[in-house]
């Protein structure tokens, strides 16, 4: 089993998460490619929301192949994370960088950080009326210059996570239950097959058997085209399925403990404070 | 952006009441159109009541924002009679036009509001010019049972007026004396009671509308559509441009109707539907307007609907630089229901015009209207409708719905939902909504990597979507995504990239 190969040397290296392949560079076909490499690489990230300081310094690398979790409390932060590393209209960077495969993506706009690899899963997936799923990742995929999806492929995409073949055609999102908004969401991963996903609480809503059947697509989608994962999340049992190299606590717009699978056997016994902030992510000094 | 159309630029007449005058609208110059004795004795009725009529003034609520203020007839003039290598071109363009609505019970297709050609029941779409360029067009009885169930002919072929002609559509301002007062012909559609016409008629308008002179060319198209008791039928009416190929291009319409002032040579289009449901008779309508940007379009649409009768209406307006389209929807008796559905898309410099009245005249009557449209880059629309219920309209449940999207900054939607009830024991609702692109929709699709311009689109399309869906006829929905899409991937990328932002 070999750790994380872009990863900082640390705890997590001797973690027991899921096994890594040692060719980052190799990539199959069909995927974002521009997103590997470095992966995402987050430095002293500062973001604002309404006057707010909500991230006071954020260190994260998620290198391709890794799957990352970041824990923690309500208000700590951790979906202003995610649409800050998304670009969504509304946040204020203060400070840092954020790149992905080394491409600056903080003077990008949202739809071209996606373009590069990025994708993220939000919490609350958006209604869209009247634009059916499937005419979307069409959309999606001949911007970036790649075929529409075959109806084959759709299907068992859909059927891996077990979404009825008939929302393809239904509007995204429109009148879905929380839970196939996740499956939804995966399935779109999989087709888009992004270099590094954001996965917002992407276990809210899902039934155990739905979030296995999630977990395991995106467990797959590591192994197979090397998908770099950063997964939010309150609870430990997405971490079971999904089984990450790193977790990392956010608590007030700070990773205040970054280590392996044992912090969030920790946080089970002792919940999120009051920690002594453990400067253990790594960059961060 | 100014508050209203006209307000840029000085008033050309003086405040007090003055008559404008119409020097090429004259009794005379009606008469001049020819036809049968009766049509020519009712187009000078009307010219009578033409010469006694003032222009409408944006004072008056019905024409608030719509820029009549500055509006000059005299900048047009009656067009002339569209020699036979216009039909023969005009022909062509309508055959296209009606493959992509497959299987038709009959085809009209009128020429600057002149009937050139019917086709009968006859299996295709190719268009029987039989009848071409004659005087007489005579019509089709079309009676698959030999019972006459659907006639289909052109009023000026007819030794005496249709019945149903003026029959719902009853007038009242300049532009409706005017369309009376140089009508020369109409597509007439009857239906004989207790039949069942399985595909929709077609009817299809082509405008050319030649300049007269240095003035543009006025057309009056006019469908009389008439449905008898326990009837069934669908008509779907097209509003084209003869030169398809134009469609599209910018006419420069910068201030709505004040457009013919400034720019000129346009056609100007002043038509009028009618469309009377008898008792427990049952009418499937459409009305696509897709005018080149250089047309004025003033269009009525008039319908009854009688006891137990239902009327689906669906309208999409796509073209003119100013298009005005008044829906008097009258449901008159009880039982009857009327739903009228439309869908509006302004770019450019159009002006888009909608004023709606939902009449109940009797017990039990409903009806639902939902108007849906989006305005982008420096365009326009105005909604303003009424409900009104009238005394012992008891039971009555009317509904009313606007919905607008602003896509660019430059861009401005007016929307003035009214009630006059007189009656009590009745559900009335009105709502009505402005605004941009929902951000969060906007993000969600980028966040596909998806670009904006294509997001923009796929939100806009999404938004006619359920319209679409309750089209009364296929091709009619998809006619309307196609040019949904068609006109939002013509605008320019930059016009787009700025909207709605922030």
């Amino acid at each position: 089993m070999s750790g994380p190969a872009t990863m900082e040397p640390g705890p997590a290296g001797s973690g027991t998460g899921r096994s890594v392949r040692g060719d980052t560079g190799g990539v199959s076909g069909g995927a974002d490619d521009r997103g590997r490499g470095q992966g995402l690489v987050v430095e002293g990230l500062r973001a604002a929301v309404g006057g707010r300081e909500v991230l006071r310094g954020i260190d994260l690398r998620v290198g391709p192949g890794e799957v990352h979790a970041v824990m923690g409390p309500n208000g700590s932060g951790k979906s202003t994370l995610s649409h800050v590393l998304m670009g969504r209209p509304g946040y204020d960077v203060l400070g840092g960088s954020v790149t992905l495969g080394g491409v600056d993506l903080l003077a990008l706009p949202t739809w071209e950080r996606a373009r590069l690899g990025l994708f993220l899963a939000p919490q609350y997936p958006t209604e869209v009326p009247g634009v059916g799923l499937a005419h979307a990742l069409a959309e999606a995929l001949s911007g970036r210059d790649r075929p529409e999806p075959d109806r084959t492929t759709l299907e068992a995409e859909a059927e891996r996570v077990g979404l009825g073949v008939a929302m393809l055609e239904r509007a995204l999102n429109v009148d879905l239950s929380g839970g196939e908004r996740k499956r939804s969401e995966t399935m779109q991963l999989a087709i888009v097959r992004p270099g590094v996903a954001i996965l917002d609480e992407i276990d809210s809503g899902l039934d155990v058997d739905g979030l296995r059947a999630v977990a395991r697509r995106v467990s797959d989608a590591v192994d197979e085209w090397g998908l770099g994962v950063l997964a939010i999340t309150h609870y430990r049992r997405l971490l079971g399925e999904l089984q990450p190299g790193m977790v990392h606590v956010l608590v007030g717009g700070r990773i205040v403990r970054s280590g392996g699978p044992e912090v969030a056997e920790e946080l089970e016994r002792s919940g999120y404070g009051p920690d002594t902030p453990v400067p253990l992510a790594p960059g961060a000094g | 952006m100014s508050a209203g159309i006209g307000t840029e630029r000085s008033r050309k007449v003086p405040s007090e009441v003055e008559v404008v005058p119409l020097s090429r609208f004259t009794p005379d110059a009606a008469l001049a159109v020819g036809g049968p004795s009766w049509l020519v004795a009712r187009r000078a009725a009307a010219a009578e009541r033409l010469q006694a009529q003032s222009m409408p003034s944006e004072a008056e609520e019905i024409w608030r924002y719509s820029g009549i203020d500055t509006f000059d007839l005299d900048r047009f003039a009656p067009s002339l009679a569209p020699g036979d290598v216009a039909v023969a071109a005009a022909l062509a363009t309508a055959r296209s036009a009606a493959v992509s609505f497959g299987a038709h019970a009959a085809l009209v297709v009128t020429l600057d509001g002149r009937v050139v050609a019917i086709q009968g029941p006859g299996s295709g779409t190719g268009v029987d010019s039989a009848g071409v360029g004659g005087a007489g067009v005579g019509g089709a009885g079309v009676d698959g049972d030999g019972s006459g169930s659907l006639q289909v002919y052109a009023a000026a072929a007819a030794a005496v007026p249709p019945t149903a002609l003026g029959a719902v559509a009853v007038g009242g301002d300049a532009f409706d004396e005017l369309h009376d007062a140089f009508l020369c012909d109409a597509a007439v559609v009857d239906v004989a009671a207790g039949s069942d016409v399985g595909h929709p008629v077609l009817v299809i308008h082509l405008v050319r509308g030649d300049a007269v002179g240095a003035r543009g060319g006025a057309v009056f198209p006019r469908t009389v559509v008439r449905l008898g008791e326990g009837a069934r039928a669908g008509v779907v009416e097209l509003i084209l441009p003869a030169a398809a190929a134009a469609a599209g291009a910018g006419g420069g319409a910068r201030d709505g109707l004040a457009a013919a002032t400034g720019t000129g040579l346009g056609p100007l289009v002043v038509s009028v539907a009618e469309l009377e449901v008898a008792d427990g008779a049952s009418l499937a309508y459409a009305n696509l307007q897709e005018l080149d940007h250089s047309a004025t379009q003033v269009a009525v649409q008039a319908s009854r609907v009688g006891t137990d009768g239902e009327l689906r209406s669906f309208s999409a307006v796509a073209g003119g630089g100013y298009a005005r389209l008044r829906t008097d929807a009258t449901v008159a008796g009880s039982g009857a229901r009327s739903t009228l559905l439309a869908a509006y898309l302004g770019t450019g410099d159009q002006v888009l015009d909608f004023r709606t009245r939902q009449v109940h005249a009797a017990p039990r009557t409903h009806s639902e209207l939902l108007f849906k449209g989006a305005v982008a880059d420096t365009a326009r629309s105005v909604y303003s409708g009424l409900i009104r219920i009238r005394r012992g309209a008891r039971g009555s449940d009317a509904l009313q719905t606007n919905h607008n999207l602003v896509l660019s900054e430059g861009a401005r939607a007016d929307s003035v939902p009214n009630l006059d009830i007189e009656e009590n024991d009745v559900r009335c609702s009105h709502a009505s909504t402005v605004g941009p692109i929902d951000e969060d929709q906007r993000y969600y699709l980028e966040s596909r990597g998806i670009e904006p311009t294509v997001a923009e689109r796929l939100v806009v399309a999404g938004f006619f979507t359920d319209l679409a869906a309750r089209a009364p006829f296929d091709g009619v929905g998809r006619r309307l995504q196609a040019l949904v899409g068609e006109q939002l991937i013509a605008r320019t990328p930059s016009a787009t990239a700025g909207a709605g932002r922030g």
